[in-house]
């Protein structure tokens, strides 16, 4: 692929050029130019439809109720205001619910990945047929519309008294988030050179050791990325969520945000932005750390054998 | 491997224990109850209806047409968001200025709640303070009163826009990592050769990818039909049960009217058609592949 770079002169030199064969440097310019600027005009297209509505909540969380209850609404606040997040967190109990899912998620995603590292591992060194079934439920569980688990969990739930409480919800989202930590870890688990384990051996470590001292600090950065990611889906979680909790003192943050939009939701929209904007908030820091990773191959540069 | 399997099974066990037991079990235990008459707060014991559920399903016709309001959502999500993201993905693979916002905003909607997306689209189709009617209003399009989200026609479409939205950044991550592992020179022999840009990429790019692309959208039409909390939050499946998915239907039948067996039924139904769908669709593309 050639540069942004490209060979300025020979653009301007190739202006003028008449359009004769269509083999002709000019012409052949000319097109790559056209498709340049199409090119951008597309990412355009693209930047719009994927920021516009995002500016629009931000905006509409900063607009004071009178501006919001105007016909004709404006892009940027006239008067931006920061009542509507004194609003939303009178309202509701928004900071309460904020500490609920940064508990449950936390302790989810701290569970799940704790399980999932010794499991990834097997299923990488020991292959056999538990690790087949292992990938094959991977991937079925991916399948099975949550009513079919959700009914029959409550029931269980329900025996085990953990119906609105949250370590019940913890046990479900350590469940849930299974599949796609243990298929996340076993990638980074490949990445560990057999050849290191096999040294380590040699030097007379035990299985154990060698688990401990060379395959778990060579994890880590994986082990963390895991875990962001493991936190960040049980924090936006709501389906599970919202079968489970009943008490509004128990409810996690997108329980709570569907409360402002009740039937009388459109005389609220001003506090309804704020809230739904301070709920996004942790799950864009933990994103922005990911970036790279989800973006640039997840396993380069893990690992200097 | 120095591997022993009593090893690999000590291991795998705190992993396999919540797996089988609020996963695998429940998921046995719930295509069970599909087969029964539960239901809440009722005192007399479950008792085996047989094939009843299904019986009562085959006649319900909101079910149906849930249902196919669901796979019309599945497949316009599915399909507008692989067009969409293909050709995000092949901007994003171009050296082009200003591609770190792309990509940076290709993100966030993956970053964000379900209930969030939901509650700022909501935002956007505001039939008063939204912007689009707003900006609809100043292009001299339309009269800039229509109210989205409760009309029977446009309902269901200004809710696939939302889920194309909502679920393009996955679908774009996953090709932009299959076009990063299409080798350059390749592209560069084609082009020495006269292929012009089309001819590139379905000579080049679309071979290479093509695995990629189909297991993306196989996972996206699953995740699609099953998806819940989006719609949930913007309509609630209304007007009228326009745009009430099956999962929304399950979700009332079992826990607004407490019929768990019956709702159960209706999960089960929707994973046979799943089944039966992509069973169709993979094999199809397989023999193309063969080809």
């Amino acid at each position: 692929m050639s540069t942004a770079a490209a060979p300025v002169p020979e653009q301007q030199a190739a202006r003028p050029a008449p359009a004769a064969p269509s083999s002709s440097p000019g012409r052949r310019v000319l097109r790559r130019r056209a498709g340049r600027t199409g090119q951008y005009a597309a990412l355009l297209c693209y930047l719009v439809f994927l920021a516009f509505p995002l500016l629009w909540l931000v905006s509409t969380a900063f607009k004071s109720p009178r501006e919001l209850g105007s016909v004709d609404p404006t892009w940027l606040p006239r008067h931006p205001t920061l009542g509507n997040f004194r609003t939303a967190l009178d309202e509701q109990p928004l900071l309460h619910a904020a500490l609920n899912s940064l508990l449950v998620a936390g302790a989810a995603a701290l569970v799940s990945v704790a399980v999932a590292v010794p499991a990834s591992y097997a299923m990488v060194r020991f292959r056999g047929a538990v690790s087949r079934a292992g990938t094959g439920w991977i991937l079925v569980s991916q399948m099975f519309p949550l009513v079919l688990i959700i009914i029959p969990l409550f029931m269980v739930l329900k025996n085990l008294h953990l119906i609105d409480s949250r370590p019940g919800l913890v046990v479900v989202y350590v469940v849930w988030t299974l599949p796609f930590v243990l298929w996340m870890l076993q990638s980074y688990v490949r990445a560990v050179p057999v050849s290191l384990e096999e040294a380590a051996a040699i030097d007379g470590c035990g299985r154990w050791r060698t688990l401990r001292s060379v395959v778990l600090p060579l994890l880590a950065p994986g082990l963390v990325a895991t875990l962001m990611f493991a936190f960040v889906t049980a924090w936006n979680e709501f389906f599970f969520a919202l079968v489970l909790l009943k008490t509004p003192e128990k409810q996690t943050m997108s329980v709570i945000l569907t409360h402002f939009t009740g039937a009388e939701g459109a005389a609220d929209l001003g506090p309804l932005a704020a809230a739904a904007l301070l709920a996004t908030i942790p799950s864009l820091v933990f994103f922005a750390l990911l970036q790279k990773r989800l973006v640039g191959g997840m396993l380069s540069g893990a690992v200097k054998g | 491997m120095l591997g022993l399997d009593r090893d690999a099974w000590f291991l795998l066990l705190p992993a396999l224990i919540p797996v089988l037991v609020l996963s695998v079990g429940p998921l046995v235990y719930g295509m069970a109850l599909a087969f029964t008459d539960a239901q809440s707060g009722v005192t007399r014991s479950t008792s085996f209806t047989g094939l009843d559920n299904f019986a009562d399903l085959r006649l319900d016709s909101l079910f149906w047409d849930s249902f196919r309001i669901g796979l019309v959502w599945a497949v316009c999500v599915t399909a507008l968001q692989l067009l969409l993201s293909l050709g995000l993905a092949l901007l994003l693979n171009q050296n082009l200025r200003f591609r770190w916002l792309a990509r940076t905003l290709a993100l966030v909607p993956w970053a964000m709640p379900e209930v969030v997306v939901g509650i700022m689209w909501r935002l956007v189709y505001n039939p008063d303070a939204g912007i689009l009617n707003n900006t609809l209003r100043h292009l001299h399009l339309t009269s800039g009163h229509t109210d989205w989200l409760s009309s029977l026609t446009l309902a269901l479409p200004a809710v696939i826009v939302v889920g194309v939205w909502a679920g393009m950044p996955q679908t774009t991550v996953v090709l932009l990592a299959g076009l990063q592992n299409v080798p350059v020179e390749l592209h560069e022999a084609a082009g020495i050769d006269g292929a012009g840009l089309w001819r590139r990429f379905t000579h080049v790019t679309w071979p290479a990818i093509r695995p990629v692309v189909l297991s993306i959208t196989a996972l996206n039409f699953i995740w699609n039909f099953n998806s819940f909390g989006l719609v949930f939050v913007l309509t609630s499946g209304g007007p009228g049960g326009k745009t009430r998915l099956p999962m929304l239907f399950a979700y009332e039948e079992a826990f607004r009217y407490g019929q768990y067996g019956y709702a159960a039924a209706m999960g089960l139904v929707m994973i046979a058609v799943i089944a039966v769908l992509l069973t169709v669709f993979l094999r199809n593309r397989l023999k193309e592949a063969d080809q």
